[in-house]
């Protein structure tokens, strides 16, 4: 074949690709978009689980630290294909590893948002009788939301684009789409993956973004983090 | 009002009250009851707290702030907003400001706020640990002020940490003075511990000035009313005379229906003018009823009379002299 042929039969985009596969695509986003949020949400409930403990005993910082930053230090492929033995090709081998990304972003903020309410404000909880648990949840919670909220956008677009990795046990939304691109040396469907997650981190980055705005309305007006 | 060096303890005996620091001997006692038999979170909610900082809750609008206790309190949302508005304008708060957040607030409105938020519930009792002491002193002094007002009329129990012994002085009605460690020098009312010091430390911790202190505690209407070389303006001249000699005075004062016209020198006295005419050379050194002693003194060291006129809502009230001033220190201790 002729490469300037080749060139001409494949570019970046074949319009009608998207017709032809629209079913395919939309299945990939909205399983890319499922991985996402399940991975995330999971990382974020053992994260509240680790950094709760951080926060009581101060000395499990550092291990705790430890922890998040060595899962984080696996590269994706591996840690993907570790679980395949245990899980197969599920979901389950897909969502693990993400979620144990999200880890080490999502703990240092929760403890960081924690450590920014300052000792008087707790100090002034306590003084008016308010229980731990109320002062947790109606104080400290809200006051480290911003920080949560940094560290959820983090998690989040990393997440998104880490689930395309995912491709390489059968799940991954998106990636599938980059994966059989690649296979086949066929640039759209490549090119259509890739830009769909750009464009689905960017969506959900703007959402929380609202969101976090949305729970913070006084970190609007004073000096706020976000 | 609790008063000592740092490292003295007085906001840790604060923090025992309602026990942010649990004691380990002794009993603290309110209304009969010991603190420490009773459940912590409820004994706190009726213990209004103010601290330095404020500690206002940054998240939670004005209103919500002072409505945090009556809100744990279960108070309905009607008692809660009109107490809110009751409060405001107790401490002195324009209610536009009920919706903003404690950021966009001086440092000033936050402590009224603070107070406001302290008050809520109405506790009997409230802790204020240096409340003023995070303020610039223009406005520590209104706060002060606004402060005795306010307590004249709610009349709570205040306990009250400083380490500025002119705060203390200004509002305290009794000072515990401790020292490093803990130990109580002194407790009693400010002007026996200006006027008798139990040690040394006291002493030095009062300041020298301490007599110049005590005259701040009193005020014009404490000494005893004096009528001073004045005479009613349609008096004669021998009255005039006479009034001069009694008080061994240069100058007399003269009155016309109770208001305080002006002094005049003796050497402008002539039998045959009448007082009305004579020239009133000198305006009068004017002080009011509630004029500290202090002040007093300061009006009549800048006074060419070396006598200040008591202005009472217009009316001659009397006249005071440095004599006075100093014969009131000499008077029996305020307790």
């Amino acid at each position: 074949m002729i490469p300037l042929l080749a060139q001409a039969a494949n570019p970046i985009v074949r319009w009608e690709y998207f017709i032809d596969e629209w079913d395919q695509i939309r299945r990939a986003l909205v399983e890319h978009l499922e991985l996402t949020v399940y991975a995330v949400a999971l990382g974020l409930i053992v994260s509240a689980g680790l950094a709760a403990i951080a926060l009581r005993y101060r000395w499990m910082v550092t291990p705790i630290n430890g922890f998040t930053a060595f899962l984080y230090t696996i590269p994706s492929v591996a840690l993907f294909g570790i679980l395949v033995p245990y899980f197969g090709l599920s979901r389950l081998s897909a969502v693990l590893p993400l979620a144990a990304y999200t880890l080490l972003i999502l703990v240092t903020n929760i403890v960081a948002g924690f450590n920014s309410v300052s000792p008087e404000v707790r100090e002034a909880a306590d003084g008016m009788g308010m229980t731990p648990a109320r002062r947790v949840f109606q104080v400290e919670l809200p006051l480290a939301m911003p920080y949560i909220i940094a560290g959820l956008r983090i998690a989040v677009v990393s997440t998104v684009g880490l689930v395309t990795v995912a491709a390489i046990i059968g799940q991954g939304g998106l990636g599938r789409l980059i994966l059989d691109g690649l296979r086949r040396t066929f640039w759209t469907p490549m090119t259509i993956g890739s830009s769909l997650s750009i464009l689905l981190a960017l969506a959900l980055d703007g959402l929380i973004l609202l969101g976090g705005r949305w729970l913070t309305p006084w970190a609007q007006r004073g000096r706020g983090v976000l | 009002m609790l008063i000592g060096p740092s490292g003295c303890g007085k906001t840790t005996t604060l923090r025992m009250i309602n026990r942010l620091i649990e004691p380990t001997s002794g009993r603290i006692v309110i209304n009969g009851e010991d603190v420490t038999q009773r459940p912590v979170a409820e004994l706190r909610r009726e213990i209004g707290y103010v601290i330095q900082q404020v500690g206002l809750f940054p998240h939670q609008t004005i209103a919500n702030n002072i409505a945090t206790v009556p809100k744990m309190l279960g108070w309905d949302k009607q008692r809660i907003s009109d107490r809110i508005g009751e409060l405001a304008s107790l401490v002195g708060l324009e209610s536009a400001m009920l919706d903003r957040y404690p950021d966009e607030l001086s440092g000033g409105q936050q402590q009224r706020v603070g107070v406001a938020r302290a008050l809520a519930a109405d506790p009997p009792v409230l802790l204020m640990d240096e409340p003023f002491g995070a303020v610039d002193p223009i406005v520590r002094t209104r706060l002060q002020d606004e402060l005795l007002e306010l307590q004249a009329r709610v009349g709570k129990t205040i306990v009250l940490v400083t380490h500025d012994i002119d705060e203390a002085l200004k509002i305290a009605d009794r000072i515990a003075l401790l020292n490093v460690g803990g130990i109580l020098e002194q407790y009693s009312s400010a002007d026996e511990l200006l006027a008798q010091p139990a040690n040394e430390f006291v002493e030095e911790f009062v300041g020298e000035d301490r007599s110049v202190k005590r005259l701040q505690l009193r005020t014009v209407a404490d000494l005893p009313f004096q009528q001073g070389p004045v005479v009613p303006v349609t008096a004669g001249a021998q009255a005039a005379r006479d009034a001069m000699r009694d008080y061994s005075s240069e100058w007399f004062g003269v009155t016309s229906q109770g208001e305080f016209l002006g002094w005049v020198h003796g050497d402008d006295l002539e039998d045959d003018t009448p007082l009305e005419s004579a020239p009133r050379s000198v305006p009068a050194a004017q002080l009011e009823p509630e004029s500290t002693l202090r002040n007093a003194m300061q009006v009549i060291m800048t006074s060419h009379t070396s006598v200040a006129v008591v202005d009472d809502g217009g009316r001659f009230g009397g006249v005071v002299t440095l004599e006075q001033i100093r014969a009131s220190l000499e008077a029996e201790i305020a307790r």
